[in-house]
């Protein structure tokens, strides 16, 4: 061909082979630049969900030894003899809602059957799971005071089960 | 003096509108024939000349028609649904239950929708069972096979997002443990239920996701799929051809021979 001529630094590149490679060099940027683009596109940047806050109200609400579902925002406050704590009720095997069985003493998942331990007994933890395909232990969640004196709950902040600050004492 | 119907059809044959239409022309010769198949964007993806033996009832049982007929059910229900239904979360239930009791003929479209969908997942599935027991997967249907299994995936996708739709208690919670068994998968199992749902839980995001997924971007692809499944299906000899059966499979010099001899 009488393309093939050497360039002035004696490469074998020609001015074609130098331009297809240009031309596919921008289209392969170009390419990456859409995935890119594309990808960040799927991924909303601002959510209009719920706060992970939750105002669980006044303490006196929960009896000593209770545990109360909060249906909506997906916790349990529980009131012990150490204080309050709260429990994820979101299962962790594949989300469902767990329940509260008062004449079992435990917390079931209605899906697959998975059981959790709500008092320390035996070396278990509360939260710690009994039988069935859940994962992990429910987990417990950051409880503190507000200046009105109600319980807050941080649903997106895990805390140590049993330890010292996991505990609301009124 | 008075014409048969034939002849009034044959009269309207020959205007010069019918023929701007119709290219290939009239008559029942074999080239005719030929030429209607072959000159239509419909039916050309077809073989211009099929044995009678091929089209019998044993030698596919219908069953992948059948399931392009069911999705077409689904086509033809779905867009009339689609007039009511607002995929957005104070919306979605109340236009559910008003397809089902308010709308005219609205219960009628829904359950049609709803057994059509049935029953294409189990026509896909006895359609597949039917090609694997008969051995239709081999040379040189191969790749057909896995279109096939691509067409299955969507099949499945398209009955998953419908599924989200009415957004009733079963809806939601079969959708946060579909889309949490997406989570376990390795490394990026929390990204795709992110991105599937648009968000971290299933909500008004992931309702419109599901939408757009199950109204737009997966029919389009099944329709592409389902082309070139057909297409193939055509060059490869036809809906049934004995060069698939196991007997007549002869390999010369590691060359399958089949699709050369035959038909």
């Amino acid at each position: 061909m009488a393309e093939e001529r050497k360039g002035p630094l004696g490469d074998e590149v020609s001015r074609r082979q130098f331009f297809t490679k240009l031309g596919l060099g921008s289209l392969s940027i170009a390419a990456v630049g859409t995935a890119a683009f594309s990808y960040q596109y799927l991924e909303p940047n601002v959510l209009y969900e719920p706060s992970p806050v939750v105002n669980a109200g006044n303490p006196d609400r929960y009896p000593l030894d209770s545990v109360t579902l909060d249906v909506n925002n997906g916790i349990y406050i529980i009131h012990s003899q150490e204080g309050y704590f709260s429990l994820s009720a979101v299962c962790t095997h594949l989300g469902c809602l767990t329940a509260w069985k008062q004449e079992l003493g435990i917390i079931a998942c209605p899906c697959h059957g998975s059981k959790f331990y709500v008092q320390a007994e035996d070396g278990h933890k509360p939260g710690d799971k009994i039988e069935g395909p859940a994962p992990k232990p429910l987990p417990w969640k950051r409880i503190w005071l507000n200046e009105d004196g109600d319980l807050l709950v941080d649903r997106s902040t895990d805390v140590p089960a049993l330890a010292r600050d996991s505990f609301v004492r009124v | 003096m008075s014409k048969t119907v034939d002849q009034y059809f044959d009269e309207v044959q020959q205007t010069r509108v019918w023929r701007s239409i119709f290219r290939s022309g009239t008559g029942s010769s074999t080239l005719k024939r030929a030429l209607a198949i072959q000159q239509n964007v419909f039916l050309h993806l077809f073989s211009t000349k099929v044995r009678t033996r091929v089209l019998s009832f044993s030698a596919t049982w219908y069953l992948g028609t059948l399931t392009l007929g069911t999705f077409m059910v689904l086509v033809a229900t779905g867009i009339p649904l689609m007039l009511y239904y607002h995929p957005s979360v104070p919306q979605a239930y109340a236009d559910t239950k008003d397809l089902q009791f308010v709308v005219s003929s609205g219960l009628f479209l829904r359950n049609l929708h709803r057994w059509a969908a049935h029953a294409m997942v189990f026509l896909v599935f006895a359609h597949m069972f039917k090609v694997f027991y008969r051995g239709a997967y081999r040379t040189p249907r191969e790749f057909n096979w896995v279109i096939g299994i691509i067409l299955l995936l969507i099949t499945l996708l398209l009955s998953y997002t419908g599924y989200l739709l009415p957004w009733d208690q079963l809806a939601y919670w079969a959708i946060t443990v579909g889309s949490n068994i997406a989570s376990a998968v390795p490394l990026i199992g929390d990204k795709i239920h992110f991105l599937l749902l648009g968000g971290n839980a299933v909500n008004a995001n992931a309702l419109l996701r599901f939408y757009v997924l199950h109204c737009m971007i997966l029919p389009l692809t099944a329709m592409f799929f389902v082309a070139i499944h057909f297409w193939r299906i055509r060059k490869d000899g036809g809906l049934y051809s004995h060069n698939s059966e196991p007997a007549t499979v002869r390999y010369k010099n590691g060359q399958a021979t089949n699709g050369k001899e035959a038909n």
